[in-house]
């Protein structure tokens, strides 16, 4: 059998043992782009991957590693399945160490943010967070990230792996404001315990009284003797913390974690989990559904994009893009059988019209075939019939509204 | 150790020999590499296969990898309860989870592959 010959926007990880740089850029192809065109290196071919201060205990946990974003990160412990529906059944702890931070200080601080993202940022208080996107002049996304609001003068963003350097560098560049810049990502360990038993588990470990803290709100707190960013974030569509701090307590944190919640079920996660939740929670990747082409109203991401809070980079070519209409737009479907469409797959909608999908796979929880795709707009409304094209043949698929899974809320 | 009683191949399929059929399935390497299979896709029953053309195929959570035909034949059988329970390919590749059954054109094709011991020392280089 050829491994993942047909699949490639996937993290080769068979190939885990031989030069991984060799493997990232194995130019495998899916609908004509290479893996080089979704992870772009800006540095030599000789840079050894990054490895996060948890990567001791994920060989111990026998994870099997992949290269990610310029990191070595766990791609699975005890499989993608387990993992996936243990999160969304009980808790899983994920290492999102490789995530970039940061730091946005000074009078100016806010200005900068509103400058560069496309939320308004204006409306977050002391210890509220925002989903939002970094920007270019051409209203499309450097990346996607989240904005907390640590003081009036004081901002912490959380961007991608991959993209850290790439959108310090662009935050610097429009720092016209003055404001102080770090990119933090050494600073920081970050890990995700996310589950319907996430709470219980991380309330034995400190005093801060999580329950209160509301959703996309964040504390800072001790936890087991450590200072930590305590946020109710995450990427699963469940409930659940993000924590941050100090990489010298990355091992004891971690571990305390895990042996919290070993009674509840609790087990360590990685990016292939990560992935399945976040799809099917119908929640966006970049590089997948967003990216350097993409703008908030394509990707179905208007709530986060605010002209109204005053111009920033990109905002007239966005309102002139709202006023002139869209000539695509993101959906979500759902297989009609059971065959499953991958990343990259041509789209087959009515009238000879085309588009491609930008996430696929299977959905663990809700037991379907899944994904999202660009299309001209007038098919991108649920319960519309559209076809799939895989290995050479037009499999019947529907339209269906985004997010596929939406977990219960505690009243 | 593999088992003997079969040749394997170096796109990690087996094939086990009686009578003029030949049973097809993926090694435990090979689920082992993939992770937890969800779907899998087989020929009819009447197919004439090459040996090394695409059988099938099998797909984990994360990719879709191509099955090939250790040997030229016939598809006679195929193996129904995988469709409703494709996680068999992860917990028992060797036994349960065979693929198809071939009526053999050539009964010495397989004798060309590799036995249990090349196939181990295969497998070991690869670690």
């Amino acid at each position: 059998m050829h491994f993942n010959k047909t699949c490639a926007r996937e993290y080769p990880f068979w190939r885990c043992k031989a030069d991984f740089l060799t493997a990232l850029f194995a130019h495998v192809n899916v609908a004509d782009c290479s893996y080089a065109e979704i992870f772009p290196v800006t540095s030599p071919a000789t840079v050894p991957l990054r490895k996060t201060a948890l990567h001791s205990a994920h060989k111990r946990l026998g994870a099997r590693l992949v290269s990610f974003g310029g990191w070595e990160m766990p791609l699975e412990y005890s499989g993608i399945l387990a993992e996936h529906l243990a999160v969304r059944n009980t808790a899983g702890l994920f290492d999102v160490s490789h995530m970039g931070e940061i730091e946005v200080r000074g009078d100016n601080a806010l200005a900068l943010v509103q400058w560069v993202t496309c939320n308004d940022a204006s409306r977050l208080i002391d210890g509220q967070a925002q989903y939002s996107g970094l920007m270019t002049s051409a209203g499309t996304f450097v990346d996607d990230l989240l904005v907390h609001r640590i003081s009036p003068t004081h901002y912490l963003l959380c961007v991608n792996a991959g993209n850290q350097d790439r959108d310090f560098q662009h935050i610097v560049d429009q720092n016209r404001f003055g404001a102080e810049l770090e990119n933090a990502g050494p600073r920081y360990t970050q890990v995700a315990l996310q589950g319907p038993k996430a709470l219980e588990i991380l309330q034995r470990l400190t005093q801060v009284q999580l329950a209160p803290i509301g959703y996309y709100y964040f504390a800072f707190g001790s936890v087991l003797g450590v200072d930590c960013l305590v946020a109710r974030t995450g990427y699963t569509g469940e409930d659940g913390f993000e924590l941050y701090f100090a990489p010298e307590h990355s091992e004891k944190i971690w571990n305390a974690i895990l042996e919290s919640g070993e009674r509840d079920g609790l087990i360590p996660c990685g990016l292939g989990a990560r992935n399945t939740l976040r799809l099917e929670a119908g929640m966006c990747l970049y590089g997948r559904e967003i990216d350097e082409t993409t703008t908030p109203w394509e990707a179905g991401l208007g709530c986060i994009c605010k002209p109204a809070k005053g111009k920033f980079l990109g905002s007239d070519i966005l309102l002139e893009q709202k006023q002139k209409g869209l000539t695509r737009k993101l959906t979500g479907f759902e297989m009609n059988d059971r065959l499953i469409a991958r990343d990259g797959y041509a789209v087959r909608c009515g009238d000879g019209e085309s588009g491609q999908v930008t996430s696929g796979g299977p959905a663990p929880k809700l037991k379907k075939n899944i994904g999202m795709a660009y299309v001209p707009p007038k098919y991108a409304t649920p319960g519309v019939e559209i076809e799939v094209i895989i290995r050479g043949q037009a499999v019947a698929a529907h339209t269906v509204s985004l997010p596929f899974y939406k977990r219960e809320r505690q009243a | 150790m593999v088992p003997s009683d079969r040749r394997y191949t170096k796109e990690h399929e087996w094939v086990r020999v009686e009578g003029g059929v030949g049973t097809v399935g993926i090694t435990d390497y090979a689920q082992h590499e993939l992770g937890d299979v969800v779907f899998v896709e087989m020929p009819k029953p009447g197919t004439k296969l090459k040996a090394g053309e695409r059988l099938g195929t099998v797909e984990s959570v994360k990719a879709v990898s191509d099955i090939f035909s250790p040997v030229s034949g016939e598809v006679s059988e195929v193996n129904e309860s995988l469709a409703a329970a494709p996680e068999t390919i992860n917990k028992d590749p060797h036994g349960d989870a065979w693929l198809v059954k071939l009526r053999l054109s050539n009964a010495d094709e397989a004798a060309a592959l590799m036995d249990a011991a090349a196939y181990d020392a295969y497998i070991a280089e690869k670690a």
